[in-house]
């Protein structure tokens, strides 16, 4: 495995830049970056959108619940009309996307307020969950497979490898239910879901932490595994590279030898796909999110799935959309700060 | 150098958090609540969150919102009570006419009073067709609404409509908070405001609902000072939570009873519901067709057995549309001989004669038969397999089909269908849309084409009659002739299951309605419930 592997719009250099011509040449990677996002959502849209109407499941149903079989279809029928579903498809898409341009994401019809109001109330709770989640999985992972590779072949190794290749397999619902069953019910050291204590005023910074560690741990130790594995492999192969024989050659601790050199060299494909990992963060999330009823998006967006909410799903998309951009950004500027050969190609 | 910096940032937020965790952690679970021992906010751990707080959006209904009232209510025998109105509503003779007349010193939780206009605006509103709500179903056969001044209320009928009353419990919103607004998606619908015995406090949506008591509630401040509605929709988590000790009540798998029937200070509660599954017998199909293949496969099954096996005792045995808890129901629906035996016999008068393979035969058809469920409904997979079972034992071949609801509803008036339908209100619900040849085949009315001129004539009477006592004979004898026509083999009521901890006074068992997430449940009348000393 070659450690700078080429990337779209970074491309290794034998001599580097300026640290002005640097920011430069990233704000143009960042603002061509945001220019392709905008073709590759009006695809994803318009494809939500047909796959949506095509969908045989009629939102007016799912709106209507378990009341729909009891109420008169004529009523069924003016919800349908009221929404616009009677319309011709194109026409139902422009009218949204028209409103979108103009700023305004439209009405959640599942749950009667509107979309940005869905947003602004659980955006927040979502970050915070999938940020603390992602660092405790770089830190997990980076030092699980570090030390694996560092003591490979002791029972540690072992552990790690059957570990991660376990976790791999365990979907992450029943990861959460058991860490419920272990962590909140067996010991009681964790409350077993939602944002704060039931019977709490309002939400405290020390609550809401408590009631995050769980459900961030679970989320990111379900991700971490494959990158354990990533990680361990990097290194055992960097370490048998010619540059750490050299090291080793040199004298230099062991210690030194790992860190120093064949994990720095490890990083840097690790970036990347921490990077582009994000996506698969996000759709963790929503299963986690459910079981721990964490009131964020992920939660919600099975909900608008579920009810044909396209103005909501959309929104969720969107949304998605601007993290995977931003993910593969932060990525590719984590990669030029840590390799001094690669260059950004503005 | 860099990384390392990272390194040590990552170390100390990991050990931050983990300190943060253990810090708070020290009075979380069993020990806390049971030293809090819910005297400030009583916890309900409920499946199913509303997408709104709104009464025109269907929120509530039926009552028991906490935070609105109607201007009816039903006491624990589901008996109509006066709530914002006076007294209960007047009817003229002739059914088309209703009267109400306001409770007077009732306020709104803002401060500003409750008027007949409030009520009007209310009803209005969901007449309104721009407001997209099922609620308009329920009200179909109001023509105007009008306040003659500040404390009537008069509603017109388009035709006579006795249950109509029992729509009045429908909750009554502040038309100063609502007017000229977009109901559909106004702040209301997530910030109500209500007469209720309950005011609203927070919602956390994903989460929970916070309601505090009315202290100015016109029956009297609730002694649950502030009530906390957790959503949570898995049955499992839900039940863990409860016996860790962070819910105060919830609504359980009936499966999951047997955990919690000898803890200390729970108690389950096992309520009765009007709610019934059942299967269809579409009179278009040729072999449900046939009364006599109606009338076997409805006695061939053993419903006690499927009460034990299919819904872990948590149920009831049923023969007809109407709840045998309700005044409404008549006894005589109850077959005096059932089993296979039976079955067999009837079939064998009614030309049906036992062919090759065991399947029955009657002039060169075959009784076989599709039964659709919807997928994903085990429960009613499980009913359906019984069914089939008990059906294959007298011969009449019955495959089972799990299918997606788009699908059943293009197959539901050929092939039978397990349903679930049935309501302890009044028994026009349903039973009308249901049974009346005027509904046959629309939407997921009378999906078996059922007709029969004299059942038609017994729900038209049981509509227009205010005589209780007529009103009652019209559906004793509605019962019996549908019954015996056999369109549907109705089978089991489902039991609700629930936990609650502590001892509570006040707390009743009321017949329950298929929908039993915040509203009904154990917790129907919260605000009567006082801690037991």
């Amino acid at each position: 495995m070659t450690p700078a592997a080429p990337r779209l719009g970074v491309t290794p250099s034998p001599t580097g830049r300026s640290r002005a011509g640097r920011g430069r040449a990233l704000v143009q990677v960042a603002l061509r970056r945001a220019v392709w996002a905008v073709p590759v959502f009006v695809v994803v849209s318009a494809g939500l959108f047909t796959i949506g109407a095509a969908s045989p499941f009629d939102p007016v149903r799912q709106y209507a619940g378990a009341r729909g079989p009891s109420t008169d279809p004529a009523v069924l029928d003016q919800i349908r009309a009221n929404w616009g579903l009677d319309r011709p498809l194109p026409e139902q898409y422009l009218t949204w996307a028209g409103n979108l341009v103009r700023g305004d994401l439209g009405p959640s019809r599942s749950l009667n307020r509107p979309v940005s109001q869905v947003i602004t109330e659980r955006a927040g709770w979502s970050a915070l969950l999938v940020g603390v989640s992602l660092v405790l999985m770089l830190g997990l992972s980076l030092t699980l497979g570090t030390l694996s590779a560092w003591w490979r072949d002791t029972w540690f190794d072992r552990a790690v490898v059957a570990g991660s290749y376990v976790l791999q397999a365990a979907p992450s619902f029943w990861l959460g239910l058991a860490a419920i069953w272990v962590f909140a019910i067996l010991l009681g050291w964790f409350p077993a879901g939602g944002l704060t204590d039931l019977d709490a005023v309002g939400p405290t910074t020390a609550a809401v932490l408590r009631h995050l560690l769980l459900p961030a741990a679970v989320l990111a130790v379900s991700q971490s595994s494959w990158f354990t594995l990533f990680v361990r492999e990097t290194v055992l192969g960097t370490l048998r590279e010619d540059f750490v024989t050299g090291a080793r050659a040199r004298g230099l601790a062991e210690r030194t030898v790992v860190s120093r050199h064949a994990l720095r060299a490890a990083l840097l494909p690790y970036l990347t796909l921490a990077g582009t990992q994000l996506p698969e963060l996000v759709t963790g999330a929503i299963l986690v999110e459910t079981v721990f009823n964490w009131p964020g998006l992920g939660s919600v967006s099975v909900q608008a799935a579920l009810g044909l909410d396209f103005p909501l799903l959309a929104a969720i998309t969107l949304l998605a959309t601007v993290a995977v951009v931003v993910g593969n950004l932060v990525a590719d500027l984590a990669y030029t700060l840590a390799d001094p050969r690669v260059r950004i190609d503005g | 150098m860099q990384r390392g910096r990272v390194t040590t940032a990552v170390c100390s937020l990991a050990l931050a958090l983990v300190l943060a965790a253990c810090a708070g952690g020290s009075g979380t679970g069993a020990e806390k609540r049971a030293s809090t021992a819910a005297a400030d906010a009583f916890v309900i751990g409920v499946d199913s969150e509303p997408t709104n707080l709104n009464p025109l959006l269907g929120y509530g209904p039926e009552g028991a919102t906490k935070i609105f009232d109607g201007l009816v209510s039903r006491d624990a025998s589901l008996k109509l009570v006066p709530a914002l109105a006076a007294e209960l509503p007047d009817i003229t003779p002739d059914g088309r006419t209703v009267t109400v007349r306001l409770r007077d010193g009732v306020h709104f939780h803002d401060g500003t009073p409750l008027t007949a206009k409030d009520v009007v605006f209310t009803y209005r509103t969901v007449l309104d067709p721009k407001v997209d709500t099922t609620v308009r179903s329920d009200l179909g056969a109001l023509e105007t609404v009008e306040a003659p001044d500040e404390r009537t209320v008069v509603f017109r009928l388009k035709e006579p409509d006795v249950p109509f009353v029992q729509r009045l419990t429908l909750g009554i919103v502040p038309e100063h908070l609502l007017q000229g607004q977009d109901v559909n998606t106004a702040p209301f619908n997530t910030k109500p405001v209500g007469t209720g015995p309950f005011a609203f406090e927070s919602w956390t949506p994903g989460e929970r609902l916070v309601l505090k008591a009315n202290q100015d509630y016109w029956g009297g401040a609730p002694k649950l000072e502030r009530v906390v509605v957790a959503f949570i929709d898995d049955d499992n988590v839900r039940a863990a939570r409860m016996e860790a000790g962070e819910l105060d009540a919830t609504h359980i798998n009936p499966k999951a009873a047997s955990r919690f029937r000898d803890r200390p200070g729970l108690t389950v509660h096992v309520i009765p519901s009007a709610d019934y599954r059942g299967v269809s017998l579409p009179s278009k199909n040729p072999v449900t067709g046939d009364l006599a293949i109606r009338k076997a496969l409805a006695l061939a099954v053993d419903r006690e057995a499927l009460v034990r096996a299919v819904l872990d005792g948590a149920g009831a045995p049923t023969w007809g549309p109407v709840s045998p808890l309700t005044e409404w129901f008549n006894p005589a629906v109850i077959p005096t001989e059932t089993g296979p035996d039976v079955a067999r016999r009837i079939l064998d008068e009614g030309g049906w004669t036992p062919g090759a393979g065991g399947v029955r035969q009657k002039d060169g058809r075959e009784a076989r038969l599709t039964l659709l469920y919807p997928a994903g409904d085990s429960l009613r997979k499980d009913l359906a397999l019984a069914f089939a079972s008990a059906a294959k034992e007298v011969g009449v071949e019955v495959e089972v089909l799990g299918l997606g609801w788009d699908v059943i509803e293009t197959r539901m008036h050929d092939d039978p269908v397990v349903f679930g339908w049935g309501t302890p209100y009044d028994p026009d619900f349903h039973t009308y849309e249901l049974f009346h040849s005027s509904f046959a085949g629309i939407g997921y009315f009378n999906p078996t084409f059922y007709n029969n001129p004299e059942v038609d004539r017994l729900l038209e009477t049981g509509r227009r009659t205010l005589d209780p006592t007529a009103r009652r004979a019209a559906y004793q004898a509605m019962q019996e002739r549908v019954v015996a026509d056999q369109p549907w083999a109705w089978l089991v009521y489902l039991n609700h299951v629930y936990v609650v901890r502590g001892k509570w006074t006040g707390l009743q068992r009321q017949i329950e309605p298929h929908a039993h997430g915040l509203t009904h449940g154990v917790w129907w009348n919260l605000e009567d419930w006082a801690p037991a000393s």
